[in-house]
């Protein structure tokens, strides 16, 4: 039978053990990089694009909504990462006039259907392509967001995984203002 | 030894956390031995350079990606995650001599969360390459390539 001692420090090196495991994995998951929007705002340039469940989507009939333009790929783990949280903003926001769309830059449409299915995706997501990576100042890692305001300008522009708490104020700040 | 059920549930579920943790780093760019990898400055040194050993440089990352901006001179293959692009990979370097100097690079995603050039460096070390570099892009292509100023080439 073990000893209660042994026990109680066998439990505290376990604790310690999971928790330096948990910010590992924290920190980890939280590498993000956000810099300046080069041309902040100014209008986001439009694009018509094909969306994965047919039809195009235009980047300027949203004009008077708040626009979270996800750049992002199904092969990249920290976009894997942020759906949830932004299906999860999109319910949250919509009648506030948040609308998410999401431009993926996979090589083809085929995961992307099925990664949409598979994360009950809630808004528009269309196939990118290199022109409009160019358009938005290269689109050359991923993910990148780009929150537009209602009048059509980015707001703010984010390079690798975002951080929720943060975006969400952002987003509650475009969405407080008419433009 | 009799041991505390409730120890002994806790120790099962940190063990099955720690062997999911090394599941999914086995996969990563961390895991390519420091002594694999190649600086940007380094890597243009080696390209400027009029002598010494050519360097065949291939992207083993996104073609939407490479499209828009890569390092002149460097061959497309595929993702290296896919069985596709591991394919193409191998076909591409089949009948090299295994001393030839290669340069794999991605830059899709942040060097911890890349999963395409430690596919892409298992596949050339097992099939004997001896002189196989990954180029370390601790944020992305952008940031770490084209932003710094460094050559750059586009389209296909």
């Amino acid at each position: 039978m073990i000893s209660p001692l042994a026990n109680k420090k066998l439990l505290i090196g376990i604790a310690v053990l999971s928790l330096l495991s948990a910010v590992f994995l924290l920190a980890r998951s939280r590498f993000r990089h956000t810099r300046a929007l080069s041309g902040q705002q100014s209008i986001a340039p439009d694009f018509v694009l094909p969306g994965i469940n047919g039809g195009a989507v235009q980047l300027s009939a949203y004009r008077g909504r708040v626009v979270l333009l996800d750049f992002w790929a199904t092969w990249c783990e920290p976009c894997r990462e942020e759906t949830p949280h932004f299906v999860e903003l999109q319910d949250k926001y919509r009648d506030q006039g948040l609308q998410i769309l999401g431009v993926s830059m996979d090589d083809n449409a085929e995961p992307v259907r099925e990664f949409y299915k598979q994360f009950k995706v809630n808004y528009p997501v269309v196939m990118g392509n290199a022109r409009i990576g160019e358009l938005y100042g290269g689109v050359l890692g991923l993910p990148i967001a780009f929150l537009i305001r209602r009048d059509g300008r980015v707001y703010v522009r984010h390079d690798g995984a975002t951080n929720i708490t943060t975006l969400e104020a952002e987003i509650k700040s475009a969405l407080a203002t008419k433009t | 030894m009799n041991c505390n059920p409730n120890v002994k549930t806790y120790s099962l579920f940190v063990l099955f956390f720690v062997v999911a943790a090394c599941l999914c780093f086995a996969q990563q760019a961390s895991q390519i031995p420091e002594s694999r990898r190649i600086d940007a400055d380094e890597l243009v040194k080696i390209l400027e350079s009029a002598r010494g050993e050519k360097a065949l440089v291939i992207d083993v990352g996104s073609h939407v990606l490479y499209s828009q901006a890569h390092i002149p001179g460097s061959e497309y293959v595929g993702p290296a995650s896919t069985e596709n692009g591991l394919q193409l990979l191998r076909k591409r370097v089949q009948a090299l001599p295994r001393a030839q100097f290669i340069v794999i690079y991605c830059g899709c995603c942040p060097w911890t969360h890349c999963p395409n050039v430690k596919p892409a460096d298992d596949a050339l070390q097992a099939l004997g390459f001896k002189n196989v570099k990954t180029l370390y892009i601790p944020t992305n292509f952008g940031t770490d390539w084209v932003d710094k100023g460094y050559p750059v080439a586009k389209g296909d």
